[in-house]
């Protein structure tokens, strides 16, 4: 199941996750129509300052999410197919159960119908093989988005790297060495 | 956008670049994607050190200022201002450049001379200088002094130049507007220091300084041109070859790039006086060729081919077969050097304040042209010594078309009609319909909007109406290279009405065929051509130039200086088509009041349309409107 990283260290905070995901879910998904729209389009991301960081809150899509089992009206779901929680607007009665319960602030009130707004994980893109909007606008590519066994592997390989440099004799062999190679490059010294 | 949507010629040079892994302007455009929503609409603002601040256009929880207290509105029109003095600055500037250029040959102490005897009286009576009995070097001393009198008086009169230029109507309507400028390098100033921090945060009055900024661009737009035909000549209609086929593999081939014909006309005079250096080296001839608007200034004057657009000047490079790129002022891509470090191409820059790392700097002084000129045509020959027997990669696409369109040639070619009374012919023909209207296409091709060829597809739902075009700029290449500027675009493009006039002014003119469509009436700065003949016939008709049927068109918006020009087009009246989106979409108040309140002003309005056949039916329907409100 892909589900969608962020890797702080390379956001700039300049917000452009955020206007993508507003137009994304306009009426038209046009940046310079959606600004003309009567109902503004709502963002469900959104770079928060942390230290000397920004990082940018969405939900997380959590495979068992509190908010589900909050909510009264089974108005908030999960749905396997796309791996993914939404709101049922025709349950949902805006007493923001789901909010107190998420540990990511990642709900908000809509400002004109009152009921509960989250990250839909654009399915319509999703549907057409596309990565989410936030993904797509980010610049620096610290949304990413791909499979968690794919991202915790590559988190592995880094940690093994870094223990094999730092058992030394290796600096400045590349990270793709073979390990016959290493070998080689050690034979006699 | 991909490649495949370009025309032949670039698509086979960004072929050949990706064969020769070159990177080009479209790979760069690709990787830019996507591009700042926030600098698109305008709300991004790095004036002061409290910010960056940026404005979100979807915000429903009050973050809607800066931490100044600047709304998007305030911030918007500040940097719609602060584009405008970036074009505005680069006319003045070269028209000083230009002014300085004639005193120092008045003087004895540069290499030339006055070539259009006519145009300098024509515009030393417009200033008010008594002729009589005084040389021509008096006389153009005088012109000269009253150019620069617009760079540095503090009585607040009205310029020199605007006065010279502007139609009666206009000018009333600005002063009592308040926007008749006086100095132009104030106009530069006032506006910087309104829109730094603290300043003017009103976005009404910062409207009305761009418009200001408009009109002052429009006084750089209008002395470059009188003084550039003054000393090099006004342009007559002559037959012209464009695109990238204009390179001859066999030649010396030099690359004319820039806007300041003040450098390009020298080179030109020494690639004939080098010609035995050339021959010597085996080259069949010196070959210069123009890009962009020095090239259109070389073409209007000497029938140099058009080479090349803006959007092709890295392209040209790719042939392998431009000996010597030479460069002056504005458009000039970083790329270029790079792409020209790939081959034998010498890229050399020629002006104190346009360096390019990687570039062969030759430091061009007015005073010096003929030892600068001769060194650079030199260092061309040296290059294709080098590159002889090379392979290059020339796409043979060429077109042929004239150009020339000065006003003064136009009116020749009426003369000839009705010399009496010139320009009656055209107003007779605009009143009966023949001619439904008139449009004026000015500005860059943009890597974004050539995948539906914008200009050229507009130009034909227009041309099919009925609609005389003019253009200038490197919208006269795009043309030039579509085969619209030639006589046989007439019959493939004109509807019955326009057809007829421009066959008989084509008869009238001595030519075989009609005239052809679309007149390219010159470079960048020559918008002020098409203004001078609006102003002609809105004075002729007794009417503001608002109440003409016509409108102009930036369709492939690139830079500032469009900004600018379209701003003096706007304080003038005219309706201003744009394309791609300008960055004034996040202010509610700039919007509306330059597509809507500004008409009730001016007259004018900004227009913004990406689709091509849908912006010529909104050009249509507004030609219609003042059709009507004529009586015709």
């Amino acid at each position: 199941m892909k589900s969608v990283f962020v890797d702080i260290e390379r956001c700039t905070a300049c917000k452009s996750c955020e206007i993508a995901c507003a137009v994304e879910h306009s009426a038209s998904k046009s940046l310079f129509a959606a600004v003309f729209e009567e109902h503004r389009p709502q963002k469900r991301i959104h770079v928060e300052k942390a230290l000397a960081f920004a990082y940018p809150v969405r939900c997380v899509h959590c495979a068992d999410a509190p908010c589900v089992a909050a909510c009264p009206n089974g108005a908030m779901a999960r749905e396997t197919a796309l791996g993914r929680v939404f709101v049922n607007e025709e349950r949902c009665q805006g007493c923001f159960m789901c909010a107190m319960v998420c540990q990511f602030g990642a709900i908000s009130a809509h400002p004109r119908t009152g009921i509960a707004v989250k990250c839909d994980f654009c399915p319509a893109r999703l549907e057409r093989g596309l990565a989410p909007a936030c993904v797509e606008a980010c610049p620096t590519k610290a949304l990413l988005y791909g499979e968690e066994e794919d991202l915790s592997r590559a988190k592995r390989s880094a940690a093994a790297l870094a223990v094999a440099r730092a058992v030394g004799r290796t600096a400045g062999l590349p990270a793709d060495a073979s390990p016959l190679g290493v070998l080689r490059s050690l034979g006699g010294k | 956008m991909s490649r495949a949507t370009m025309d032949r010629a670039s698509r086979a040079l960004m072929d050949q670049a990706a064969r020769a892994g070159i990177e080009t302007g479209m790979d760069r455009l690709e990787a830019q994607q996507p591009q700042c929503g926030f600098g698109q609409l305008g709300t991004c603002c790095r004036i002061c050190y409290m910010g960056p601040c940026r404005i979100d256009p979807f915000s429903s929880n009050g973050h809607s200022r800066g931490v100044c207290g600047a709304t998007a509105d305030v911030i918007v029109t500040r940097n719609l201002l602060r584009e405008a003095v970036g074009g505005a600055a680069s006319h003045i500037g070269h028209a000083r450049h230009v002014a300085l250029t004639l005193r120092a040959a008045l003087a004895g102490d540069a290499p030339y001379r006055i070539a259009d005897r006519d145009k300098l009286l024509a515009v030393a009576q417009g200033l008010g200088i008594a002729i009589e009995g005084k040389a021509d070097t008096a006389i153009a001393g005088e012109v000269v002094a009253k150019a620069l009198e617009d760079f540095s008086r503090q009585d607040g009169a009205p310029g020199n130049w605007l006065r010279l230029r502007t139609p009666k109507r206009e000018f009333e309507m600005w002063r009592s507007l308040g926007l008749l400028v006086s100095n132009v390098h104030n106009e530069i100033e006032e506006a910087m220091h309104r829109t730094s921090g603290g300043n003017d945060a009103d976005p009404v009055n910062l409207l009305l300084a761009t418009l200001r900024m408009g009109i002052a661009d429009g006084t750089g737009l209008c002395m470059a041109t009188d003084l550039q035909d003054i000393m090099f000549g006004t342009p007559q209609v002559r037959p012209v070859q464009a695109n990238v086929g204009v390179l001859e593999a066999g030649s010396v081939n030099v690359a004319m790039h820039g806007h300041n014909p003040v450098l390009s006309e020298k080179i030109l005079e020494w690639a004939t006086r080098l010609e035995g250096a050339a021959a010597e080296a085996g080259a069949a001839r010196v070959n210069v060729v123009g890009v962009c608007c020095t090239g259109n200034e070389l073409t209007m004057r000497h029938g140099v081919p058009m080479a090349a657009h803006n959007l092709q000047s890295d392209l040209l490079l790719v042939t392998g077969a431009v000996d010597a790129m030479v460069v002056d002022v504005q458009c000039i891509w970083p790329g270029s050097a790079q792409v020209a470090s790939c081959f034998d191409t010498r890229f050399i820059t020629t002006e104190a304040n346009v360096k390019v790392a990687g570039a062969t700097h030759v430091a061009f002084e007015p005073e010096h042209a003929d030892e600068e000129a001769e060194r650079i045509i030199r260092m061309a020959i040296g290059a294709f010594t080098a590159r002889k027997g090379k392979t290059v990669h020339i796409p043979d696409e060429t077109a042929s078309g004239l150009a020339g369109f000065s006003v003064e040639a136009i009116l020749a070619v009426l003369k000839k009609v009705d010399p009496a009374d010139p320009l009656k012919p055209v107003i007779d023909n605009i009143v009966n319909g023949n001619i439904f209207g008139a449009v004026g296409f000015a500005g860059c091709p943009s890597p974004k909007m050539r995948d539906t060829a914008m200009a050229e597809t507009m130009a034909k739902e227009l041309l099919k109406k009925n609609v005389l075009i003019v253009s200038t700029g490197c919208m006269a290449h795009i043309f030039a290279q579509a085969g619209m500027l030639s006589p046989a675009a007439t019959e493939q493009y004109c509807g019955d009405g326009l057809k007829a006039v421009l066959t008989a002014l084509g008869r009238a003119a001595g030519l075989d065929g009609p005239l052809p469509p679309i007149w390219h009436m010159g470079s960048c700065v020559d918008n002020s051509r098409i203004v001078t003949l609006l102003g002609a016939l809105a004075e002729k008709l007794g009417v503001k130039i608002s109440q003409l049927p016509a409108a102009g068109s930036a369709p492939e918006l690139v830079q500032e200086k469009a900004i600018s020009i379209g701003s003096w087009l706007l304080a003038l009246g005219l309706m201003v088509h744009i394309a791609p989106v300008p960055r004034v979409l996040g202010s509610p108040v700039a919007t509306k009041v330059l597509t809507q309140d500004l008409e009730g002003i001016t007259g004018g309005r900004a227009f913004v349309e990406l689709d091509p056949v849908k912006a010529a039916a909104g050009m249509l329907a507004h030609i219609a409107v003042k059709r009507a409100a004529l009586g015709i």
